[in-house]
């Protein structure tokens, strides 16, 4: 995974609530095998219309997508976080996440961030007003801001920073704990009651 | 005395590998549940870093979400990329031996829907799947929750998964529900009232005298649809009508073992005293027969009820939420729900594709003809759902009356096989989500109970079922 520790990037604002995971990549591309190649599918049904924002020049070289609240609630496809990673987007700014996507993400190096509703309008708006609008992300630091006075800390849980900034693998972490592991697991094949298949 | 607790609370310790300071704490994991879709990257994953599937016995396989549901399209898949997807999984299957219920296997059917019917799914086990419905296992008073694709290949390696600790919410239920509420009207009513992010970082547990009296069938249902408040799960406690449902299943405990596990599995509820971070409680009266009308769960309303405007005193982004889901609905704000009318019936889903289900569906269908502008079609969910309703003479009355009568998978619920929407189409759909394009880029999807699915396909638009005229023979509901 590739560690985050700065950015400074172009700003794609997406201004609406409630953004599903059938939104941010389409069923029909679900059947692939792989883990990439999902960028051009990303916001499939609405990069339709030619005023959509990815289709805006302005917008092409966005790495940091700023969306209204509830963003990626839905469906648990971990296509959306590579569709959004494909596409170059290592930063989502909202006021909420759905719990799912929020994992999915992580596990994919795209950094988080919760904002108030009031800061994320602020960063909607000013996406929108001015053209080739930039924030600075310091995870390190934990701060964003912009060139027009805009400036604030965030907070990210404390584990999946510290997988952020290495660039962490989940599954070596766990395995630090193999010994607890098997032994815990001994114990608990006892209890048939818990087995899938105790007949 | 130790500690009153919930019984969340009770199955997270159980499962409990390890809580690293400053870390999310190791839970152990006692089934996964795979399916084609979600899967290929995972195996990929194991394959690459040459690590091995831990634990094959408590790993299950099944294809649903891509497969046909005609029975002639079924052994030769014309669509290559699903096609591909599903050899995948036959590969991985074979390479990892993981036992997979394939599309000719008799137990096939969708993931959540074969877990409890075998008798896999078990109460105060911890159960995940990379799919966000998995929350409908929860029913049995199980930890069950959908994961991603790293997820998946992280279960597959340590048989264990890092979690933070959620919070927890009970939702009360009480009182009897009134005639025409089912269980999708309840857990419809419950978003309605909480929102599509209401429940965002809770584990749910259901509960009161409402709940109480439900069927397995219809806690399934509602545990389903935690997802769609935002939940990461959603459960309900163990009790006699769980034991009865389990017991004889092909992979529940039997004998001494049967009595051991039942003693076991009673002490599964939440302790007098025990605390939760919220509590809602609703009483059944005031649930009726719901419709959504817009393009998420929580935009729903009342079957009497007209279609709402945004309201003035909404957040500016909430308000262009409404107006843009009212633009994609194709509807007026001041219509009444009932004038709305259809053209696509979807009996089927995770949701709502069960024995009891097909059974209330039939109820209102029989004796009456589908209304001449509306498709309608049944998918059970599972070959042995679709094998006693056929015992039941349901698949007759569906027939009869002009249903088309599928064969086992998600089918239409979200449409990556070829049973989807054509744009403009308007369907009433018992499945879980009505997010733009969800059943076909351009359709529009209203979720309803079955027995609203089976009324809107007689009438070719929605219709209140407290009213609805039974004419039909006896169907064992």
């Amino acid at each position: 995974m590739q560690p985050f520790r700065k950015l400074q990037a172009t700003v794609m604002p997406l201004d609406r609530v409630n953004v599903d995971t059938d939104q941010i990549i389409p069923k029909q591309f679900l059947k692939r095998i792989e883990r990439t190649g999902y960028g051009d599918f990303l916001f499939f049904d609405w990069r339709q219309d030619p005023g959509f924002e990815i289709n805006q020049p302005r917008y092409r070289n966005a790495q940091i997508l700023v969306a209204a609240k509830n963003f990626g609630c839905g469906s648990s496809r971990e296509h959306a976080a590579w569709a959004l990673d494909n596409y170059g987007f290592r930063c989502v700014i909202s006021s909420s996440f759905a719990d799912i996507f929020h994992s999915n993400a992580g596990k994919n190096g795209i950094l988080l961030i919760t904002l108030s509703e009031d800061q994320v309008n602020t960063l909607l708006q000013r996406a929108k007003q001015h053209e080739g609008y930039k924030l600075t992300v310091s995870l390190e630091e934990n701060t964003l801001s912009d060139d027009h006075g805009f400036s604030t800390t965030f907070k990210v849980d404390s584990f999946r920073r510290y997988c952020l900034l290495e660039g962490l693998d989940d599954i070596g972490l766990t395995l630090r704990y193999k010994d607890d592991l098997d032994k815990f697991e001994k114990q608990h094949d006892r209890d048939f009651w818990l087995t899938p298949k105790s007949a | 005395m130790s500690k009153p607790k919930t019984l969340f609370e009770k199955v997270w310790e159980q499962h409990l590998v390890a809580q690293p300071a400053n870390e999310p704490a190791l839970l152990y994991i006692d089934l996964h549940l795979v399916h084609e879709v979600t899967s290929p990257q995972a195996f990929e994953g194991l394959r690459l870093t040459g690590r091995k599937l831990r634990r094959p016995d408590r790993t299950v396989a099944t294809v649903d979400h891509n497969v046909p549901t005609i029975a002639a399209d079924r052994l030769v898949i014309k669509d290559d990329i699903a096609a591909r997807q599903i050899d995948a999984l036959r590969r991985n299957c074979k390479e990892f031996g993981v036992e997979l219920y394939d599309v000719d296997s008799r137990d096939q059917g969708i993931v959540h829907v074969i877990g409890p019917e075998l008798g896999l799914t078990k109460p105060g086990m911890t159960i995940v799947c990379g799919d966000s419905h998995t929350s409908t296992h929860g029913a049995f008073g199980a930890l069950a929750f959908g994961i991603g694709t790293s997820e998946v290949e992280h279960v597959m390696a340590t048989q264990c998964l890092p979690q933070s600790h959620p919070k927890t919410f009970r939702i009360s239920v009480e009182g009897e529900l009134p005639q025409g509420v089912t269980a999708k009207d309840v857990v419809l009513g419950i978003i309605g009232r909480i929102g599509t992010d209401g429940a965002t970082g809770y584990v749910i547990e259901y509960a009161g005298s409402a709940i109480r009296s439900l069927s397995m069938e219809g806690r399934m249902t509602i545990c389903n649809m935690s997802i769609e408040a935002g939940a990461r799960a959603g459960m309900i406690a163990p009790d006699q009508t769980t034991f009865d449902y389990l017991k004889g299943r092909r992979f529940s405990p039997q004998g001494a073992a049967w009595d051991q596990a039942v003693a076991a599995w009673s002490q599964l509820r939440t302790d007098e005293g025990a605390t939760f971070d919220r509590e809602l409680v609703i009483p059944a009266v005031e649930l009726t027969p719901y419709v959504t009308w817009g393009t998420n769960p929580g935009q729903v309303i009342p079957i009497t009820a007209e279609i709402p405007g945004a309201d003035p005193a909404a957040s500016e982004a909430d308000r262009r939420g409404v107006e843009r889901a009212l633009e994609y609905m194709g509807l007026t704000p001041g219509t009444p729900m009932e004038e709305v009318t259809i053209n696509r019936v979807f009996l089927g889903s995770c949701t709502n594709s069960r024995i009891e289900d097909l059974r209330a569906a039939a109820a209102v269908v029989s004796g009456y003809r589908v209304h001449p502008s509306v498709n309608a079609i049944v998918v059970p969910g599972s070959h042995l759902v679709k094998e006693q309703a056929e015992r039941e003479g349901l698949d007759r009355i569906f027939r009869q009356a002009g249903f088309e009568w599928r064969e086992p998978g998600c089918s239409m619920c979200l449409g990556m096989n070829p049973d989807i929407l054509q744009p403009g189409d308007r369907c009433a759909s018992t499945s879980n989500r009505n997010f733009e394009g969800r059943q076909g880029r351009g359709g529009r999807t209203h979720l309803v109970s079955p027995m609203m699915a089976a009324a809107a396909a007689i009438k070719g638009h929605f219709s209140d079922i407290r009213t609805w005229e039974f004419k039909g023979e006896e169907v064992n509901v």
